[in-house]
């Protein structure tokens, strides 16, 4: 029991570091980026690839697929610039297809459906409970980290510049700021942290393979950062640990409704996410925690004279 | 702290154009919005840019900002140090950091900022809009924006919006909107700022006060080009009148002068009355 807690305190903060990662795309910069899991996937891939084939030491394959993250996040941003909203939408949700795709078929490169098996793990596995614990150090320690980052981010001149992109490009540019610069520094960093989460996960698990890159995983971390709250990353975070405790907890109540095929209890538990999300946008419209404004700092004494200057 | 004043102030006035426009065409399929505009906008003055609707007012804003892009034609901006640079392949940021920013006639606020946010936007060259100076420099990053936190309060002031600083735009009303149209423009330090009507759908009082906002501005060294159908006002504050009829310039003076020209009165369907004062 402990350990099957821990696991799920593992999940959730990969789920946190996916959730920073569409703050960052989608939250402050208003780039719907509905190819998070191709990223995700990416990244474990790349971790992988690396340290189980080629012998890499796993740090090095973590910095690794961050790097793979950072240039295809770049290269999907200068491929789609010209795209907003439903059809950037549409083509990163293309994107991650096309990674999964890829992964199942050129069996030459990434061993097809059967997957990689034995991920080097990052702390060995003989550690037994320990093992896990010591993950849910490292995961959460990471999670946190990227929220500090991201945070510090999001508070600065760079962040308030995302932000206007994300409210009127044309307005974000007669303001003098670099609108495609913006957004493939926004996008790839993303990208990146997405790519990180994948690692980590890939290495957790010790298993990648295609079937596990679903696109509702990309649902879910937006229906985490949707009840968190949309550009704030605190938000996000904690919105990641909600939405995996809630999946968990509905597991165990569908089933003690009595009466109900496990297939029944499935579906019931679907509904039940759906529920509480509408529940929680009618009682809060801007998540848990809405977007915070920079504050205006209060005068010290007011000197009518001089102005612009 | 206002690196131009002294540069293009009114008592000395460069012989150089500030802002010139050649022949500048531009057609939405078959409508020909821009159809060889010429002029030349001279520096620390307050120049208003009048026509009838559909005269190519806006359009010409969109194309001297760099949001469109003319079929043919130059545009040329003088840069503090005299030298000319042609605006006509560049993107609107790069134009707006060479000192030149616009307005819009219907107010485009960022729905989620605030109004301080707004005037913090504008600011020019900081430091914490690089990544690398963001790690590199935190300290510059820091003490920049406390010293724009400074200028956006007494823009603020300036603009009568201080009392709203932490308010989202959503907020604002459409005046205060306008209002912070002008704030805007003023935290970019522009050495030209186009203004499209600025005073459209505010009362007679706020029309003034707008009024006595561009006057302001020009006193302190600044290009104004002004889109205006608001006579009283163009009559008011203009230094010189530009009019603009079918995508080209129809004649330009001062205000009574271009009142009186028949060419004009013709363009504005002969209705004399419109035009007075």
């Amino acid at each position: 029991m402990v350990n099957y807690l821990i696991f799920i305190l593992v999940v959730a903060g990969v789920y946190a570091l996916l959730a920073q990662s569409l703050t960052l795309s989608w939250g402050l910069t208003g780039l719907v980026n509905l190819g998070l899991v191709g990223f995700f996937a990416i990244g474990a891939y790349a971790s992988a690839m690396t340290t189980k084939w080629a012998g890499w030491p796993i740090p090095l394959g973590i910095a690794f697929s961050i790097l793979v993250g950072l240039g295809v996040g770049f290269l999907v941003t200068i491929s789609t610039l010209r795209l907003r909203d439903d059809y950037l939408a549409i083509v990163t949700l293309g994107f991650a297809e096309v990674v999964r795709l890829v992964a199942s078929n050129e069996i030459w490169l990434t061993g097809g459906t059967d997957g990689i098996a034995g991920v080097p793990s990052i702390v060995p596995r003989a550690w037994g409970p320990n093992y896990h614990i010591t993950m849910l150090v490292i995961v959460t320690s990471l999670a946190i980290t990227v929220h500090l980052l991201l945070n510090h981010l999001a508070s600065s001149p760079w962040g308030r510049a995302l932000r206007a992109v994300r409210e009127d490009q044309v307005v974000a540019a007669v303001a003098g700021k670099p609108v495609v610069l913006l957004k493939a520094q926004a996008f790839s960093i993303a990208a990146a942290i997405a790519a990180l989460a994948g690692a980590i996960y890939g290495h957790y698990t010790s298993y990648v393979a295609p079937e596990i890159y679903q696109p509702l995983i990309t649902i879910y971390v937006f229906l985490a950062v949707t009840a968190g709250g949309v550009g704030r990353p605190l938000g996000a975070l904690i919105g990641s640990y909600l939405l995996i405790g809630f999946l968990e907890l509905t597991r165990f109540m569908a089933e003690v409704v009595p009466g109900v095929t496990p297939v029944q209890a499935a579906a019931t538990r679907e509904i039940m996410v759906g529920l509480a999300l509408i529940l929680l946008l009618r009682l809060r419209p801007d998540g848990l925690l809405p977007e915070r404004n920079q504050r205006a700092p209060k005068p010290v004494a007011v000197h009518p004279k001089g102005t612009t200057s | 702290m206002d690196f131009y004043t002294g540069l293009m102030s009114v008592s000395q006035p460069s012989p150089q154009p500030l802002l010139s426009i050649e022949d500048v065409h531009l057609a939405f399929g078959g409508l020909k919005a821009l159809d060889g505009a010429s002029l030349t906008i001279m520096p620390g003055r307050l120049t208003a840019l009048i026509g009838p609707n559909g005269a190519g007012k806006t359009t010409l804003f969109n194309v001297i900002s760099g949001l469109l892009r003319a079929d043919s034609g130059r545009v040329a901006l003088t840069a503090a140090d005299g030298a000319r640079h042609p605006l006509e392949r560049e993107t609107p940021d790069r134009i707006n950091r060479l000192g030149l920013v616009r307005t819009f006639q219907i107010a485009r606020g960022l729905p989620k900022m605030s109004v301080f946010e707004h005037l913090m936007l504008y600011g020019p060259r900081q430091p914490g809009e690089s990544l690398l100076r963001l790690i590199s420099d935190a300290r510059a990053v820091r003490d920049h924006e406390a010293a724009l936190a400074e200028k956006a309060l007494a823009v603020a002031r300036r603009v009568r919006l201080d009392h709203l600083l932490d308010n989202r735009v959503t907020a604002l009303s459409g005046g205060q909107k306008k209002l912070l149209e002008i704030g805007r423009a003023l935290m970019a330090e522009p050495r030209l700022i186009l203004f499209d009507e600025p005073a459209a759908g505010v009362n007679p009082t706020l029309a003034e006060e707008i009024g006595d906002q561009l006057r302001a501005i020009v006193a302190e060294g600044r290009t104004v080009l002004l889109i205006e159908h608001d006579m009283a006002l163009v009559s008011r504050v203009a230094d010189h009148v530009i009019v603009l009829a079918l995508g080209r310039k129809l004649a330009e003076g001062s205000f009574d002068a271009v009142r009186e020209d028949a060419e004009v009165q013709r363009a504005y369907l002969g209705v004399r009355v419109e035009m007075a004062a």
